[in-house]
């Protein structure tokens, strides 16, 4: 009998235990830098006096983006905005990162509960945000979108900074227009299918071949923004003896996958080669590669948005009204033309050592 | 068995070919096969060339599957181990992958992006990745054998987790190797026309088949998975068993790894080998191993996982519209498997024993 009734006491205090773990654990997980959020005030109130600022009154920001492991430009564009909202510029960052929508509303709600200064957004889904901006509104938290558009009505945001992908996608269409080739037959490599990215850079691709009877697709298929894939199906076309001259894919790394297999059946690409090569996302090694010759055209999707959010907020707190609410990121496309100077300007990842 | 014994009918040929778990493989091979055949007969030409280094290199559709089924026909081995010991399969060997391949590149690249040399030789970096991938296929192991916590769980920890701790080994960085002796692995050895993959898991399968020869592996982790109990009582340690099936499954992760990041010389978190881990557990029900553990056959699974890449390949050749390739290898899946699920194949070999006493008088013996 006393043995059953250790038995009771221990489970439930086992339990408790867990309950207790679980209920700590909660708190603070949407702000996950708070170690660096308490010497944010003192540091910055040190270096806003040095630059004689304004302002002296810290900012508070609510970023919530999607997670920075979902490909190369997230990272960029997660490290832009954490150095830009640093506490050096006088900003206190909260920062939530999840490619789950649902996940992003209840982060949302919680730095609307926390009473942020403003709320900036880039929304895994393009739906479901309404009743959230809502709450932001009556709490009189300004929302900057960035990266993304989302489906609200453009009075419950105060500005946004996007990319618009359909714009992309036009202007490597046009480039590849302007080869002025006699015959396009293009293997064409798509992102993960339903994605803003792949829908913009498809879309425009597609739009030219159904208008035009000299471009042809010779293969469409999905390599899941993943390498290895997209050299799977270039190896599968090549198999099949068709005759192919462009090498359209979504993103650089399937690019570089295509490439792989083309490197493999001695088939030439590039400038001077018998494929053309296009990528997107502009990663640094990309860059080089196409200032190498090795690719001919490579498709700017912009991460760094983080100096026109600077400025928004900074009208704002002037007590101004934001000039332009809605900004689409300038976007290029490089080739063979590029200078050593645009790949430090608009090339993403790093190349030096990361400081440890 | 009776086939020697006696010319004996048909029938009973029928029934061991029924029972004979290489059956439903390797018909599944022989029925794409036959399928392509009929479709375009080129699909089986294979010609010699050279690539852009000007090294010798056989190209083809039937290259292409051996090369690009390697990596899963190496997983398969480590996941049939996993299967027949503990009844259970490993859902992190994608998340695993990722983990191994980053710390290859974290190794080569020495923390840097993009080197012009490499910070360590090649060997030292795949060591590396092994002792790493081994690791966590022990953490998975004692989990599963020490904890007691069914092997789909206690993998779901690294399947959530492996990849965001990949990304964290190389600081959120997608380093780039420009080495071109690391793309040996993924690609060609100068002077050797054969993929170096399908080389890399020849060799795997030699070693696998060696220590099932010459160790009492086999016969341990068949035990242990068929009663966990009564092959305690014979003096064999049940848990080490599972642990250790774990381990070398890690191991076969860390060469899965190796070739992956070499094929491109360079990793993306998030997509590479993604739902691997899927393919591979296909792969061993494809070879008839039940997935609840016990008996297993390694050829069956290895089998099983060139059925697999046969059917991508072909249907890649077809262009099948992206969207609904999916859905394709479904259908043609849920047949192989329930075709091979040891219940339909009784089933069938019952069959084939019922047509042997109607066609004719019982024999004896």
């Amino acid at each position: 009998m006393k043995k059953k009734f250790l038995g009771v006491v221990l489970s439930v205090a086992m339990v408790a235990t867990l309950l207790a773990g679980c209920g700590k654990k909660e708190e603070p997980a949407p702000a996950d830098d708070t170690a660096t959020e308490a010497p944010a005030d003192d540091q910055s109130g040190d270096d806003a006096a040095d630059e004689g600022s304004s302002s002296d009154k810290v900012i508070t920001v609510g970023i919530i983006n999607n997670d920075p492991t979902e490909s190369g430009y997230r990272t960029a564009n997660v490290k832009s905005l954490e150095e830009a909202f640093s506490a050096a510029n006088g900003y206190e960052a909260k920062t939530f990162y999840s490619l789950k929508n649902d996940e992003q509303i209840n982060a949302a709600q919680q730095f609307i509960q926390e009473g942020v200064d403003y709320l900036l957004l880039s929304a895994a889904d393009t739906a479901g945000w309404d009743s959230t901006l809502k709450d932001a509104q009556a709490a009189g938290i300004p929302v900057i979108l960035f990266d993304r558009t989302i489906d609200a009505d453009e009075s419950l945001y105060a500005a946004s900074i996007v990319s618009d992908m359909d714009k992309e996608g036009q202007t490597a269409v046009e480039w590849l227009a302007s080869q002025n080739l006699d015959e396009y037959n293009i293997i064409h490599i798509q992102g993960v299918m339903g994605s803003a990215a792949q829908k913009g850079r498809s879309g425009a691709l597609q739009e030219k071949v159904d208008a035009e009877d000299s471009w042809n697709i010779v293969t469409q298929q999905t390599a899941e923004w993943n390498a290895e894939k997209a050299q799977q199906i270039v190896q599968s076309v090549i198999d099949s003896g068709e005759d192919f001259n462009v090498i359209y894919a979504e993103n650089d790394d399937m690019a570089r996958g295509a490439v792989a297999a083309l490197d493999n059946a001695n088939i030439s690409h590039g400038v001077d080669g018998d494929v053309i090569i296009m990528g997107f996302d502009c990663n640094k090694w990309a860059l080089k590669e196409v200032q190498a010759g090795n690719w001919n055209y490579d498709g700017q999707c912009n991460p760094f948005q983080a100096p026109y959010i600077d400025e928004v907020i900074k009208t704002l707190e002037a007590g101004e009204e934001v000039a332009e609410k809605v900004i689409i990121l300038e976007e290029k496309g490089f080739d063979s033309s590029i200078t050593d100077a645009d790949i430090e300007a608009n090339g993403i990842g790093d190349e030096t050592a990361p400081t440890e | 068995m009776q086939k020697n014994t006696s010319k004996s009918s048909v029938a009973n040929v029928f029934s061991g070919i029924f029972r004979n778990q290489l059956f439903i493989p390797i018909a599944a091979l022989l029925l794409l096969a036959l399928f392509n055949f009929i479709m375009d007969p080129s699909f089986f030409a294979i010609s010699f060339g050279h690539n852009n280094a000007g090294n010798p290199v056989l190209s083809g559709r039937l290259i292409t599957i051996l090369d690009n089924g390697s990596e899963l026909a190496i997983l398969a081995i480590g996941m049939t181990l996993v299967t027949a010991a503990s009844g259970g399969q490993d859902i992190s060997v994608g998340a695993a992958i990722a983990i191994a391949g980053s710390v290859i590149l974290r190794v080569l690249c020495g923390g840097q992006v993009s080197p012009e040399h490499l910070q360590a030789p090649i060997i030292v970096g795949f060591l590396a990745a092994c002792i790493v991938a081994m690791l966590f296929g022990a953490f998975n192991g004692v989990l599963v054998a020490y904890f007691k916590i069914q092997p789909m769980v206690a993998t779901l920890i690294l399947y959530t987790a492996g990849r965001s701790i990949a990304s964290w080994i190389n600081n959120s960085q997608l380093p780039i190797v420009n080495e071109p002796k690391f793309g040996y692995f993924g690609g060609l050895i100068p002077g050797i026309p054969i993929p170096t993959p399908f080389l890399i898991a020849v060799l795997c399968m030699i070693v696998i088949a060696l220590v099932l020869k010459f160790t009492n592996l086999g016969l341990y982790t068949q035990a242990v998975g068929i009663n966990e109990s009564s092959s305690k009582l014979n003096g064999l340690n049940p848990k080490f068993i599972k642990l250790l099936s774990f381990i070398i499954l890690g191991l076969c992760v860390a060469v899965a790894a190796l070739i992956k990041v070499s094929r491109v010389s360079t990793i993306n978190y998030s997509v590479v080998a993604k739902d691997i881990e899927m393919d591979a557990i296909l792969a061993v029900a494809l070879g008839g191993n039940a997935l609840s553990g016990g008996k297993f056959s390694m050829p069956a699974s290895i089998i099983g996982a060139y059925v697999i890449q046969f059917l991508t390949t072909t249907l890649y050749k077809f262009n099948v519209r992206a969207d609904a390739l999916p859905a394709y290898k479904a259908a043609v899946i849920i047949l192989l498997v329930v075709l091979s699920a040891p219940v339909v194949r009784d089933k069938l070999s019952s069959l084939g024993k019922k047509l042997k006493s109607g066609t004719r008088v019982k024999e004896v013996g």
